[in-house]
Formats: structure tokens, C-alpha cells, sequence
């Protein structure tokens, strides 16, 4: 994350994206994003209005999408703010990718849980294909980011490709993954366990198992 | 009314006050990085830590916690002691511990608090993050490795000055202040930054590697860069001012100054005039005081005598000018150089009556003819917070960038003739309606239509005055107090044909009319007054002589001498007594003590510092047209004046900041 920075602020940057206005579609969805705040705080939209214009660069560019410096100008000028407030915003999140990205994001989780349950070993599978952490394959088809705890550390190890989270990784679960969708197709999301449908303990419960057909009422019990 | 207990003492605090209010009041010192009265509260440092009972057993954080009835508070405690020296060496973790070469050092928030709440030691002996440089323009130089990330700068900009451009950028560990894209930080009290930040992050540029604190000689001074009379120290070491800090004054500057006032005084270090010259076949010669002086005196002026103040002088120096020329039988003093004839018979009419405290509590605030951010850029802070508490505010002359919303109504005077309705209904329903005229509007003639909108918008009800007059000039509410204006400003001097003109550091003049008249130039930079004159009679600036000032809204200031004058250069009164005695009259006072006496018997409120009182405005029948395009007579706000024309720093300022050229490169 230390290596986050917008990227570099070039005459070429300029010319390919200083022309960014909305597409009519998203044109359409922007309103309706500003319209849920109150009157005069219009600036509170700027979160999903990053998100829908890395979206719409992403469409673009056929990658996940970035917000390019002219961008994010174009977004302080939508919602009449100052520049360096949605700077602040893109920066602070790392979702909002600040430097070009591939057709498909791999944000491998190396935090405590993921990292127990073998997330090194998913990075070296990453590796093993050729990715290099903070940078995009020759191909433009992968850039492999390592990134903080995504909040499945029940299905750990897992990866978040672009919208899809992929659960209950191994290597060969991972490469699985990768392969659909370098083939175009679009693989199963979540939890990749056969028999396990999304977090639930795998090999059934292990507790609170009256629970599991009628309510029951454990105070008595404690 | 809440009561609370501090350590053990009993006291009772005002309504909606902070815990680390609470504990101010009671005389506890809270050890503080993020927290500043005059900012919102961040709570972001944590160093205020306290122990309040009731309330989760832990430390709190005294500045972002109301104080409410019943608290107990501990500032003495175990837990507070180790809470302090926790949260210190956390912020030491990643600080370069540089203070050897830092500017800061010796009046650093973060040094002298280490010192009195640290542990001594640490216990981090990981590698320390390191932060790129960030440019900030001219005037703030950032060694951001030292930021502990308090957030005041960005809260003063957005805040305070009104213009959003200092932000933090990332998270955690890889926060970092900077503006956006490294564009320089561009408004006219961007060095404020400099004093809030409270470690040595953001350091003055120009001031770099200049002097240790406690090497300064300092002086309470009176700002003369505009009209604000805001109140400063000058750190002087031996015969040069390094440096200017503001001097905390909630009715004038608050805590604030403007980057002029601040970094002009590199210029007087600079083309001064510090020799006697005559001019001698066109061309000005270097002399003694004795040529000069029976120079003057062949000339024969009698009663064919003027003075002429410029925007800067002392009111001791017009005083002792006024006496001499009125001596020698002559009433021709005028201090309003570019030409200006409002009249000046009733000087409420020309003051600024609201007061600057006061003006904060507008309602509806209608500008005519002026830029405030260049004339009065502290002013327009005050507008600003007005606004915040809900005023309107209108604007008749030329569009500016102002910092908070305004409606502009064109900009020829003859609006004042037929305010649209928007204005009429914002001034009837308002409480406490104010009209603020400018340099600008006076200059276009809009001093008749202005006063006549007295009756028509109600600006004066029980206990409030809201008719303003902004002046641009330091000097100007002083001379006026003196009598040095004529009824038809300069041009009654110019038909007069004097013999003699006394240029009192007048430097706007147009000397066309004056060909025939033998100049004198008493003044302290070689600036336009000086090429124009025939003699040249080296004075004092601000910084080398005392006196007092009387600043837009008729509050009269002292400023103390900090420095010698360079040269042959003399305090400006001991030259007008000179030439007194050259030319063979009687101006009744030998030293400065009896100059004063003089002066404040012939006006007594200069002699109480303070708000001086002029009385009502005066009775206006119907409101008078006029017509005329509004100008402001400031193109360039950093260089206003011969002091800063002749500082580095603000030609910098001004060439970057004003004309857009890229220096950065050219200043590492
Ligand atoms: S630069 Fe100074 S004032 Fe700004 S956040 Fe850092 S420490 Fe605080
Ligand atoms: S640790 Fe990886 S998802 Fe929580
Ligand atoms: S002063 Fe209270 S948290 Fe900084």
C-alpha cells in the first residue's frame, strides 16, 4: 500500500482523459446517486461517483477500471467540491485504484487468518503464473495486489478478483479460477469446497445444534 | 452552568466548555498537538489525554469531551502520566528527530512537550518511514517526515482562510499533508500554517536556517502593510528584522497576519535610503545633511510650503509635519496620494464603525468597491465567519474570487441607485445590516450614494453602526484624525504651487503638477517618491522609530522602534525639527516626549489606545446618484508598498503567484 500514488500528472494523461464526461447511462446513475443525499450535501455521493467512474474507465479500457488525475478533477467539479477533498477519498480507499490496472484485479488477503490458512501459498501460485505483486502482466491481463483482511476469514484463504470474492483457496482451486476466466468464462464466486454453499461451518454445525430445525431456547442452560 | 472537579479542586465551567477547557480553567497545563481554539476539534493527536470519572476506564480525550456536571477529572494521575508518555512515543516513532537542523527547535510544541510528559527513551527500534519533500509555494517550506499529522493546516485553510487546498492524502502509516498536485498553497494568509503546525513540518521559507528563537531581539509592532492595523512582534537580530509573528489580538487580527506583513521586512534591507541626495544636473548626487538643508532653505519657500504623507508613516512623523508647514504659514497637508476627495469633516463617515469583532455578527453585508482579500484579507476572514452564521452577502465592482458565497451586482456605482430587490429584502429583514465601502467605491464617487443608503437600508439601529469604510492605507484613519487632508485632495495642493513639497514616504503621487516645485523626499526606500524627488532625506521605516497608528476602524495603535535605522538614516521627526530650524520657524517641541504632548493635545484621542470615538455620521438628505466604474486599486497584493517592492520574497510571490511563473526549480 506504501507504494500507492496517483498516477503521474503527464501532458498524455491530459489528452486521453482530460475529455471524461459521463456516458448517458451513467449519466442517468450519477443523478440518482446525488438525489439520495439532502439538498446541499450533494459532496456525500462522491464515494460511489469514484466507483462509477473507475467503472466507466474500466469499461473504457477493458481492465477494472482507475481514476485518472483528470477524473477525479471532473468528479470535484460534478459535485462542486474541492479537488484535493476527493483526492483524499481516492487515496484513503485502496479500492479505487490510483495507477492503470489489468483486465482482471487479484487482491489475495495476507492478513492473520487467510495467512494461517495458506495464503502464501496462493501468492506463490500467483507467482508461479508469471504475476509480480503491485504491477500488471505483459498481457495486460493480471495485476496481483496484496491487501488486508476482506472480511471472509471464515472461507480463508481467499482472493477478490474485480466484484468476485473466490473462497476456500488452494492452489490448484486458484489456478482453476484464474483459467475460466482468462478463457473468458465466468467461474463460480465464493466458496470454492464442494458441498459448502457460503460460510456456513464446513461438515455441518459444531454448535447451537438445536438451533439448526426450530428455535430453542438456551438460557435455561447457561 | 456546570460544576466539575479538576485534581481535587472544585470550579465551575461555562456552558458547552471542554473538558480540557475545564481543565485550563482550573490552571492545569493539557499537553496538546491537534486541539487549537481559533479550529474545529479533530481529536486526532490524543496527547490531551485525561482520566474522567464517569465515564469507561481509560483515558479520554480531554479536548473533543464536554465537561458536564458532576465529572471528575484527573490530570495528575498514574494513568495520565503513563498515557501521555505512551501517546509520545508513538508520535516519536516515525519523527526524524532532527531538531538540531530544524528551524522549529527551540519553539517546537513537540520538543518541548517530549521534554515535560516524554518517557526519555524508546523502545521502537524498527526502521523510521520517511516523507517526500511536498512543495508549497514560496513561502512554506515542509520537511514532512516531521508531520505528526495534527490536521491543523488543512483545517485552517478550509476553515479560517476559506480556501481548500491543503489536504491529507492515504491512510495509517502513509498519511501525508500536501496540496493538491504540489500547487503552491495561493491566498494571502497562507503562512498562517507556518506558526499553527506544531512541530517543524511546515517552516518558513524565506526565514530557513536564519537565526535560533532565543538569538531574537522582539518588539510589539504595528503591521503597516494595509490598513488592519493588525498587531506583531519583530524578531530582530543586531540591525536587521528577520522575521515578523503576529501578536494575538481578538479585536484586530485575532491570531492571524497576511503573508505581506509577515514577509515584507526582507525589504528593508534592501534599496534603502540611507544617504543624503540632491539632485545636481538631473542627476541625484549623494550630499551632507548641511548641503541639503541650506539647499532647502535657498529655495525661499515662506508660506509656499506642502507635505504630502504616504501610505505608511507614523502619525508622530505627519504631526511634526503639519506643525512645520503650518508654522511657516501654510495648511497644505494632504495624505490621500492617488488623488481621493471624499470629504473628511465628519470622520465617522470614513471609519469602520462595526469594528472588525463586531462585524462578524452581520446579517447582510452589502461590499461596494472593494477586493477584500488583497485590502483586507483579514477583514475577509471575519466576512467569512459571518456567512458561516448565516449572512448574506452582496458586491457591487469587478468580480473576485471570493471565499465564501457572494452575490456580485455589476460593477458601476450608479447600482447603489437601484438595488434589485434580492439586496432591499435581505436589508429589511435583517438585525444587524452592514455596507462596507472600499478604497474602490470611494475613488469611483460612491461616498454620497453609500452614506445616503444609511436611511434607506437601516444600517444604524440601537447599539450598532453598520456603516463601513475600508481603507488600504495604514496611515490613512491617522492623518485623517490629523487633519492632513484638503477639501479637494491633491489637486487643491497642485494648484496652489507650492514652492516647496515635504514627500512624507509618498509614493503613489502623480509629480506631474509639482514641476516647478522643489521636492523633498523624506522616506526610507528608493522607490517612486525618491526618483521623482529633488532631495532626498534619508527616515526610518516601521521597524526603526516608535509610533502611533490609527488602523480603518479608528482604533489607535503604539509600535515600538525594534532596530536602528541603516545609514545616515534618522527617525523622520528629528528631520522635520532639523529642517524647522533650516528654514527659521517654530514647530514648539525639541524631543519626541514634548512631539507627543503636542500632538495629543491638539487631538486627544490619540493619546488613549483604543477605539477612538467620531461621533454620528453625519445627516444625509436624499441619497445623491452617482455614476462611475468601479476599479480596486490593488493589482498586485504583494506588492503594495516600497517595502515590499523591494523584497525579494514578495517579487517571488508575486512573479509565482500572481503571474504564474514557474520558479520552483530556480528557488532548490
Ligand atoms: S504539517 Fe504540521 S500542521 Fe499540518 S498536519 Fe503535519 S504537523 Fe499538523
Ligand atoms: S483475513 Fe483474509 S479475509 Fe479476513
Ligand atoms: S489535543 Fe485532544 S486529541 Fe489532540
Amino acid at each position: 500500500m506504501a507504494d500507492r500514488a496517483p498516477a503521474p500528472d503527464t501532458p498524455e494523461l491530459r489528452e486521453r482523459w482530460g475529455g471524461f464526461v459521463w456516458t448517458d447511462e451513467n449519466a442517468e446513475k450519477a443523478r440518482t446517486f446525488v438525489s439520495r443525499y439532502p439538498e446541499g450535501r450533494q459532496k456525500s455521493a462522491v464515494m460511489p461517483l469514484l466507483d462509477l467512474a473507475q467503472r466507466q474507465v474500466g469499461a473504457e479500457t477493458n481492465t477494472q477500471g482507475w481514476l485518472p488525475l483528470p477524473v477525479i478533477e471532473y468528479i470535484a467539479e460534478y459535485l462542486d467540491m474541492p479537488v484535493i477533498r476527493v483526492l483524499e477519498v481516492a487515496t484513503f480507499y485502496t479500492m479505487y485504484n490510483l495507477a492503470p490496472v489489468g483486465r482482471f484485479h487479484v487482491q489475495v488477503c495476507g492478513t492473520t487468518p487467510c495467512m494461517l490458512r495458506g495464503s502464501d501459498d496462493i501468492l506463490e501460485a500467483c507467482y508461479k503464473r508469471g504475476m509480480v505483486k503491485g504491477s500488471t502482466s505483459e498481457d495486460g491481463l493480471w495485476t496481483l495486489t496484496e491487501v488486508e483482511c476482506m472480511g471472509n476469514c471464515a472461507t480463508a484463504p481467499m482472493v477478490q478478483i474485480n466484484d468476485g470474492n473466490y473462497e476456500d483457496l488452494t492452489p490448484e482451486r486458484l489456478d482453476a479460477v484464474l483459467d475460466a476466466l482468462a478463457a473468458g468464462k465466468q467461474p463460480k464466486e465464493g466458496t470454492q469446497e464442494p458441498g459448502r454453499h457460503t460460510s456456513e461451518p464446513s461438515g455441518g454445525p459444531t454448535t447451537l445444534k438445536e438451533m439448526v430445525d426450530a428455535n430453542h431456547d438456551y438460557r435455561s442452560e447457561w | 452552568m456546570p460544576n466539575v472537579t479538576v485534581d481535587g479542586t472544585e470550579i465551575e465551567v461555562p456552558e458547552g466548555a471542554t473538558v480540557l477547557q475545564a481543565c485550563e480553567l482550573a490552571g492545569k497545563e493539557i499537553p496538546r498537538f491537534c486541539y487549537h481554539e481559533r479550529l474545529s476539534i479533530a481529536g486526532n493527536c490524543r496527547m490531551c489525554l485525561v482520566e474522567v470519572k464517569p465515564g469507561p476506564p481509560k483515558p479520554q480525550a480531554s479536548c473533543a469531551l464536554p465537561a458536564t456536571e458532576g465529572q471528575e477529572i484527573r490530570t495528575d494521575s498514574e494513568m495520565v502520566k503513563k498515557a501521555r508518555e505512551g501517546v509520545m512515543e508513538f508520535l516519536l516513532i516515525n519523527h526524524p528527530l532532527d531538531c538540531p537542523i530544524c528551524d522549529q527547535g527551540g519553539e517546537c510544541d513537540l520538543q518541548d512537550q517530549a521534554m515535560a510528559y516524554g518517557r526519555g527513551y524508546t523502545r521502537y527500534d524498527e526502521n523510521k518511514r520517511a516523507v517526500t519533500e511536498k512543495y508549497m509555494g514560496p513561502l512554506i517550506k515542509t520537511i514532512m517526515t516531521r508531520c505528526i499529522h495534527c490536521t491543523r493546516c488543512v483545517r485552517f485553510s478550509e476553515e479560517v482562510a476559506g480556501v481548500d487546498e491543503i489536504g491529507a492524502l492515504y491512510r495509517g502509516e502513509n498519511m501525508q499533508i500536501t496540496t493538491y498536485l504540489e500547487q503552491a498553497a495561493e491566498h494571502e494568509l497562507s503562512a498562517n500554517v507556518i506558526d499553527l503546525c506544531p512541530v517543524g513540518a511546515l517552516t518558513s521559507r524565506p526565514y530557513a536556517y536564519e537565526a535560533r528563537p532565543w538569538e531574537l531581539k522582539k518588539t510589539l509592532s504595528i503591521d503597516v502593510s494595509d490598513a488592519m492595523g493588525s498587531n506583531i512582534t519583530l524578531c530582530s537580530r543586531g540591525r536587521e528584522v528577520l522575521r515578523v509573528l503576529p501578536r494575538i489580538n481578538d479585536e484586530v487580527n485575532e491570531e492571524w497576519i497576511t503573508d505581506k506583513a509577515r514577509y515584507q521586512v526582507d525589504g528593508l534591507q534592501r534599496r534603502r535610503l540611507d544617504k543624503v541626495f540632491l539632485r545636481k544636473r538631473g542627476k541625484l548626487v549623494e550630499g551632507s545633511w548641511d548641503e541639503a538643508f541650506k539647499a532647502i532653505a535657498k529655495a525661499k519657500p515662506g508660506k509656499s510650503i506642502a507635505a504630502i504623507a504616504g501610505d505608511m508613516v507614523d502619525c508622530e512623523t505627519m504631526f511634526a509635519a503639519k506643525a512645520l508647514v503650518k508654522a511657516s504659514g501654510s495648511d497644505l497637508v494632504e495624505s490621500r496620494q492617488t488623488g481621493m476627495d471624499y470629504p473628511t469633516g465628519n470622520l465617522a463617515a470614513v471609519n469602520f464603525n462595526t469594528s472588525f469583532a463586531e462585524i462578524e455578527n452581520a446579517d447582510a453585508v452589502l461590499i461596494v468597491g472593494s477586493n477584500l482579500r488583497t485590502e483586507a484579507a483579514l477583514l475577509n476572514v471575519r466576512i467569512r465567519k459571518a456567512v458561516k452564521r448565516g449572512a448574506k452577502v452582496f458586491v457591487v465592482g469587478p468580480e473576485w474570487e471570493t471565499t465564501y458565497p457572494a452575490e456580485f451586482l455589476g460593477d458601476d456605482v450608479s447600482v447603489l441607485g437601484k438595488l434589485p430587490k434580492a439586496v432591499t429584502d435581505a436589508f429589511k429583514d435583517a438585525e444587524r445590516p452592514a455596507l462596507i465601502l472600499g478604497a474602490g467605491g470611494l475613488a469611483a464617487g460612491a461616498y454620497d450614494s453609500a452614506l445616503g443608503l444609511v436611511e434607506t437600508l437601516g444600517l444604524v439601529k440601537d447599539g450598532w453602526n453598520g456603516f463601513n469604510v475600508v481603507h488600504t492605507a495604514a496611515a490613512r484613519m491617522g492623518a485623517l484624525m490629523l487633519g492632513f487632508a484638503q477639501d479637494g485632495g491633491i489637486a487643491d495642493i497642485a494648484k496652489a504651487k507650492p514652492k516647496l513639497v515635504l514627500a512624507l514616504g509618498a509614493d503613489e503621487v502623480d509629480w506631474e503638477p509639482f514641476a516647478d516645485s522643489l521636492k523633498v523626499y523624506i522616506g526610507h526606500h528608493g522607490d517612486k517618491g525618491a526618483h521623482a524627488a529633488d532631495i532626498i532625506l534619508p527616515a526610518a521605516s516601521y521597524a526603526e522609530k516608535p509610533g502611533s497608528y490609527v488602523n480603518t476602524e479608528g482604533r489607535v495603535q503604539f509600535a515600538d522602534k525594534a532596530v536602528f535605522a541603516p545609514g545616515d538614516a534618522r527617525e523622520d521627526w528629528t528631520i522635520l525639527r532639523a529642517l524647522a530650524d533650516a528654514l527659521k520657524v517654530k514647530v514648539g517641541f525639541d524631543n519626541f516626549a514634548q512631539l507627543r504632548a503636542a500632538m495629543t493635545e491638539e487631538v486627544p484621542a490619540l493619546a488613549v489606545e483604543g477605539l477612538a470615538d467620531y461621533g454620528s455620521l453625519p445627516k444625509t438628505g436624499k441619497a445623491a446618484k452617482a455614476e462611475g466604474k468601479i476599479a480596486y486599486p490593488i493589482a498586485d497584493f504583494y506588492l503594495t508598498n516600497p517595502i515590499a517592492r523591494a523584497s525579494t520574497t514578495m517579487q517571488r510571490c508575486s512573479a509565482e503567484l500572481i503571474h504564474g511563473e514557474d520558479v520552483r526549480e530556480a528557488a532548490e
